[in-house]
């Protein structure tokens, strides 16, 4: 069903111009996520996984093709739309955590709601209950620094979840973690932020976090090779 | 967003500190040097203004300043009493005599002549003793700064503190006598020489014989009468040059700005201080920004707009720019005020904290808008390198 789709890109291409010399980051990928779904994109460096998380997530232009976030083709969006629909709809974690470091955890989690209009007060109380969600009730107050990796990661977990978007993109969540930090961080985000109204992309080339996948995508070199059920 | 820009300024103490610090000295220096050099310029003219009752300063055409005297002949006075318009005309000698000390040596003095009947032209704070008594026999008054420095007694013992003139002291004004009969607060002079007031007939008897000793002629109007014209009027009638007040002041402090080395000496440190300030904070605010173009680009990622980041930056270049610029003028202040009973020439006018937030303002512009630049162009994609 069209409604069920989250993601739906067709053929798109992204060329990068580095000094003369043309690198092919997106080659013509066609692919549809879907709502409810957690979809991994997976394979070698350099294959074009953050290019095409960048496009989808609305912050980089693909040279053709389309790519359509909940029916809207982010495209052909004004800048101030893109802006507004990338606040209220997009939800990020990075692989390096990306906290603000003089923010403390309720603070750094609060500020999507900040840019979605809400007032600092109620957005860091709105902050401190999706702590409590991911298990940083008494954190709330901490600076990043003061924090492991793992809690930092679920503080950033916590500020991609926290404005309620429809679409999550993770950039390599659990590659700074240990493997035992990285599972409980891949359990957080499948029970916390998976839901029948979200949809969930990690790009990832952790192999031990493939389990936690409904579909895997294979990329290489800028091609998506083939789109696996992981269940 | 405003919250978020405060803290991510002030999360990193050294960062911020830095760029305070350099606000602070540009803002110190871009102050405290043009307050000195205000304070001087003051000085030159502070005669005039201590002298304070007059309208119109009468004197001969060549005149450049307040201490380039050319006498005129005493009949010179009775013409300017006969222009029209003029309500009294009193005579003013102003010359620098040699006074003896008691311990033999000789220290170069202002001395004032006022005119023997109405004394008018004293000085304007009388600390001990009273201006009539200058009426005394070979009556002085000696200014306070004269009277505890270059004019003190020599310590009685070594290394002792000088001891200052008191009323009944005596000095040797090129050889004749003079008894002091009271100490005055005078504003300090372009050359800080001891001032010292007597009657106009005892100052020419002072000063070396010479055919013209007569400095000024200070003149009051009558009331309601128009000053410009009077000027003209006397300058027509008697040949001799006539200023107001305010236009003596001017041509006194115009020749010190156009024959002197002081604006160019202090328009240098201003720069430097400007230019040092400028790097320093400059520099600081933009690496500052370098080093958070990570955070604002996460920003930008969820959804932050330039306008926002634009708001941030300026907010966070305010906030520095005003606690910078009020450190800086505060310690100026202290600094004046520390030195208010010294030599130095020290004032801070309204102005002054108008020149130097100005400049601080500059300095805050130049320096966000390099990094509002770099904020602005940065692509939110970076967010996912590594």
């Amino acid at each position: 069903m069209a409604t069920d789709i989250a993601v739906d890109c067709k053929n798109l291409t992204k060329v990068y111009d580095t000094g003369g010399d043309k690198v092919v980051a997106l080659g013509g990928i066609d692919l549809q996520i879907r709502l409810g779904e957690l979809m991994m994109l997976v394979g070698p460096s350099g294959c074009g996984k953050t290019t095409l998380i960048s496009v989808i997530a609305g912050i980089l232009n693909q040279d053709a093709g389309t790519c359509e976030i909940f029916g809207q083709n982010l495209l052909t969006m004004q800048h101030r739309e893109k802006l507004k629909f990338r606040a209220a709809n997009i939800g990020f974690v990075f692989q390096a955590y990306n906290l603000l470091p003089s923010l403390t955890a309720a603070e750094n989690v609060s500020i999507p709601l900040i840019l979605n209009g809400i007032k600092r007060k109620e957005a860091e109380k709105r902050g401190a209950e999706i702590l409590e969600k991911v298990g940083l009730g008494s954190r709330t107050r901490s600076l990043p620094s003061q924090l492991s990796g793992g809690q930092q990661q679920r503080v950033a977990i916590a500020r991609a979840l926290v404005h309620n978007p429809k679409l999550i993109v993770c950039d390599e969540p659990t590659s700074a973690l240990d493997h035992e930090t990285g599972h409980h961080v891949m359990q957080l985000l499948k029970e916390v932020a998976l839901h029948k109204d979200r949809a969930l992309v990690i790009v990832t080339h952790d192999a031990r976090i493939f389990g936690f996948a409904d579909r895997i995508a294979k990329m290489d070199d800028g091609r998506i090779d083939s789109v696996v059920d992981a269940k | 967003m405003n919250h978020i820009a405060l803290k991510m300024l002030m999360g990193d103490r050294g960062k911020y500190l830095g760029i305070i610090m350099g606000l602070t000295f540009a803002s110190l220096i871009m102050t405290q040097q043009p307050a000195i050099f205000v304070g001087i310029l003051s000085r030159t003219s502070s005669f005039i203004l201590d002298v304070g009752y007059p309208d119109i300063w009468v004197m001969d055409e060549k005149v450049q300043f307040v201490d380039d005297v050319k006498p005129l002949q005493d009949t010179e006075l009775y013409r300017v009493r006969g222009v029209a318009g003029v309500q009294w005309a009193m005579p003013l000698y102003k010359g620098m005599l040699k006074a003896r000390l008691s311990n033999g040596t000789f220290q170069t003095c202002n001395v004032i002549g006022l005119d023997d009947a109405t004394l008018i032209g004293g000085p304007p704070m009388m600390l001990t003793g009273k201006l009539e008594d200058l009426r005394r026999s070979d009556g002085v008054i000696v200014d306070i700064d004269g009277a505890t420095g270059k004019l003190a007694k020599p310590a009685l013992e070594k290394d002792g503190k000088p001891i200052p003139l008191k009323i009944g002291d005596t000095l040797e004004l090129n050889d004749k006598r003079a008894i002091v009969v009271g100490i005055a607060k005078t504003t300090k002079t372009f050359q800080s020489q001891p001032v010292i007031y007597t009657t106009y007939s005892r100052a020419v008897g002072f000063a070396p014989r010479e055919r013209k000793l007569l400095t000024f002629v200070i003149v009051k109007a009558k009331a309601g009468e128009n000053l410009h014209a009077l000027t003209k009027r006397i300058k027509e009638t008697t040949g001799l040059a006539a200023y107001t007040q305010e236009e003596f002041i001017e041509l006194t402090v115009t020749y010190f700005l156009k024959n002197t080395g002081i604006p160019i000496n202090f328009g240098i440190s201003v720069l430097l201080g400007f230019l040092v300030g400028a790097a320093i904070a400059g520099q600081t605010f933009y690496n500052f920004t370098l080093e958070n173009l990570r955070q604002f680009a996460v920003l930008k990622a969820m959804g932050a707009s330039n306008g926002t980041l634009l708001r941030m930056i300026l907010l966070q270049a305010v906030l520095v720019g005003s606690v910078g610029y009020g450190m800086g003028v505060g310690l100026t202040a202290l600094f004046g005020y520390s030195m208010r009973n010294t030599i130095l020439a020290f004032k801070f006018p309204w102005q002054l904290l108008v020149f130097s937030g100005v400049g601080v303002t500059l300095i805050c512009m130049f320096a966000a808008l390099l990094s509002i630049i770099k904020v602005i162009r940065l692509e939110p994609a970076i967010v996912f390198k590594g």
